[in-house]
């Protein structure tokens, strides 16, 4: 199993029903990536990178085409062992957080372990090393509108790090930070990608996209560019 | 899992506390309006059945007929139609179990110093059967006594409360009309009868003492009416065919003419009485269940706000990996738990409540085990069918489109 790359996406449509018909949004869309890779999904709005990052992370399901995750056809899983893959074996870092407002840090970040049926000891003990990770231990019994964006995205890559997954999968994670914490932000993820991580991150920002090793660029629904995520590959990209 | 699921329901419910409360009130108003309701319509329905027990079961009033005096009718048991000797025949009928005539009369009372007016009963020792009453100290008088006119009394408690005080009753002499009586028994007490009479002030003596010695008769041997104690409920109506047979016979009446008596079944008009307490009781139940369910679409409401408001936090849990069946446990345990926390304060509202209503309003109230019980199914159920509604929406929601909700 381990010469299996871990994500493989072979033919993937995915089109939309809408009032005026189907609607089209990836079209026989290639993709493998090898443990271990980091890759940058840069592309204009509406080009598909959202949907075809909520296939990757099990939070929908390709119209036709196969995805296999690990080596296994995510197609072929029930509600419930989907919803196990997203507990175990992926990560996600949100734009905009997504962290719940009313638990406290150290909560948040344990609460995939809840569902993982960890118990509370086990839990805390794990949530508080992850934020001693992020440098954020001595935040752990705050609420999320108390700390910094910066410090909630952290708060929010513990999380995605706490059931020692396989895929971390961001999108635009810096998009609602500065600069300067965005590259700290930026920082941790290579460091969890150097820990052995596989990280796919979807950026408008060619900045942020030099982190990655790989660039994958979406135009309308295809990927019209697979390379070394190198500045004049990005910067190519962008023109 | 189920603990750390207990705290989030907390914790969510303590972030709208108020919202939170006005829900359970209304599931607490709803369930003390049905403990309420239920001890009320038990209570009068206990008050109908503990007067019906009183009168004695399967029971005939015989009343002597209407009679004509000088051109005005006097009404039933006007007449002296009846004697003691009808009642003896009526005895002998294989439908009738016990028979007792009955001679009443207005007498003052005198014991010492002491005196008191009541209803004194000449009757045979059959009365008490009939009545299914029996003496509490003492002894009852016999047949020998009624053939002898002896001149003994049995006193209801009312009776010996307020003629004797505390003074032991048994082989005192009493003075009834002037005449005096040995008191030989004391009737156990029976509270108050349908129409709200006090049972226990009353004197019973030998019928034949009371038509000869203290009321005095110009027609020998007439009793006012007769009281007879069918076999059982359903030889009731033969029961009552065949004394009127019998005491057409015995008065000697003519096919045409009417009967000179008048027979009541007492029985069928305290089933009644019993029926109608009962379906009011059903009604005050039925009534403030109204309440209940009132209080479960607030419930099912207030979790749909919920739902929707929380939609994001649906779509991150799914995302980090809740299973539908997480997300439908988590909103269906608060739905309950508001209506169960609901529930038990409205089960000691309502007990306080009808509690309250017995001392300050004097109504009769039973509470009891099964009520409470049925009112906190009930409010589980409502919970539980107006909880899932909600949570089940919660757990179909799709992943990205609650992620994306605003």
């Amino acid at each position: 199993m381990d010469d299996e790359p871990l994500i493989r996406v072979e033919h993937v449509y995915k089109q939309y029903e809408t009032e005026a018909g189907p609607v089209p949004v990836l079209t026989d869309v290639n993709l493998v990536v090898a443990r271990s890779e980091f890759v940058a999904v840069m592309g204009p709005s509406g080009s598909g990178k959202s949907t075809f990052m909520n296939i990757l992370g099990c939070l929908d399901l390709p119209t036709s085409g196969r995805y296999l995750l690990d080596g296994r056809d995510v197609g072929a899983l029930d509600s419930d062992q989907l919803a196990r893959l997203r507990n175990t074996d992926i990560g996600f870092v949100f734009q905009g957080f997504n962290l719940l407002p009313r638990a406290t840090v150290v909560d948040n970040v344990a609460l995939p372990l809840v569902y993982a049926g960890i118990g509370s000891e086990v839990r805390h003990r794990k949530a508080n090393d992850l934020l001693a990770k992020v440098g954020l231990a001595a935040y752990a019994r705050y609420v999320p509108s108390q700390i910094s964006g910066g410090q909630q995205q952290r708060v929010a890559i513990a999380r995605a790090m706490v059931g020692e997954p396989k895929l971390i999968l961001a999108d635009e994670p810096t998009g609602n930070l500065d600069m300067k914490t965005s590259y700290e932000i930026m920082e941790v993820f290579t460091r969890l990608n150097g820990e052995g991580i596989t990280i796919v991150l979807v950026t408008h920002e060619p900045d942020i996209a030099t982190y990655a090793h790989r660039l994958v660029r979406f135009v309308d629904g295809s990927i019209t560019h697979d390379g070394v995520a190198s500045r004049s590959a990005i910067a190519g990209a962008e023109a | 899992m189920i603990r750390q699921m207990l705290a989030e329901a907390w914790h969510a419910m303590g972030a709208n506390r108020l919202r939170t409360f006005l829900t359970m009130l209304g599931m607490m108003i709803g369930v003390a309006a049905v403990i309420m309701m239920l001890a009320i319509g038990r209570g009068a329905q206990f008050m109908v059945d503990q007067s019906i027990a009183s009168m004695g079961s399967n029971l005939f009033i015989v009343l002597s007929g209407s009679a004509t005096a000088g051109g005005v009718r006097l009404g039933s048991g006007a007449a002296p139609t009846l004697t003691t000797s009808d009642a003896e025949a009526i005895a002998d009928l294989p439908s009738i179990a016990a028979v007792a005539p009955v001679a009443p009369g207005g007498a003052q009372l005198v014991a010492g110093a002491a005196n008191w007016s009541t209803m004194v009963t000449g009757t045979t020792s059959a009365y008490l059967d009939v009545r299914d009453w029996s003496v509490e100290s003492g002894s009852v008088f016999t047949d020998a006594d009624v053939r002898s006119q002896t001149r003994v009394a049995l006193l209801g408690q009312t009776v010996v409360k307020n003629l004797l005080g505390d003074e032991d009753p048994l082989g005192k002499t009493i003075r009834i009309k002037g005449s005096p009586f040995t008191v030989i028994g004391v009737l156990a007490s029976k509270g108050q009868s349908l129409d709200g009479r006090d049972q226990d002030d009353t004197v019973l003596i030998p019928v034949t003492t009371a038509q000869r010695k203290v009321f005095g008769s110009q027609f020998p041997g007439s009793v006012r009416f007769i009281m007879a104690q069918a076999t059982t409920a359903a030889a009731m109506p033969s029961a009552e065919r065949e004394m009127a047979d019998l005491l057409r016979q015995r008065h000697h009446l003519p096919d045409r003419a009417d009967n000179d008596f008048d027979i009541r079944n007492l029985t069928a008009l305290a089933n009644a009485a019993a029926q109608t307490a009962r379906v009011m009781s059903i009604m005050l139940g039925a009534i403030a269940s109204v309440s209940l369910l009132v209080g479960g679409i607030g419930i099912m409401n207030i979790m749909l706000v919920s739902v929707t408001e929380r939609t994001r936090e649906i779509g991150i849990r799914i995302a980090i990996g809740a299973r539908q069946r997480d997300i439908l446990t988590q909103f269906l345990l608060e739905a309950i738990i508001i209506s169960l926390t609901g529930c038990v304060v409205g089960v000691i509202l309502g007990i306080a409540a009808a509690v309250a209503a017995n001392l300050l309003a004097n109504v009769a109230v039973v509470i009891t085990g099964a009520a409470v019980l049925l009112a906190f199914g009930v409010a589980a159920a409502v919970g539980v069918f107006f909880g899932f509604y909600p949570a089940n929406k919660a757990a179909r929601l799709k992943p990205i489109e609650a992620l994306r909700y605003q």
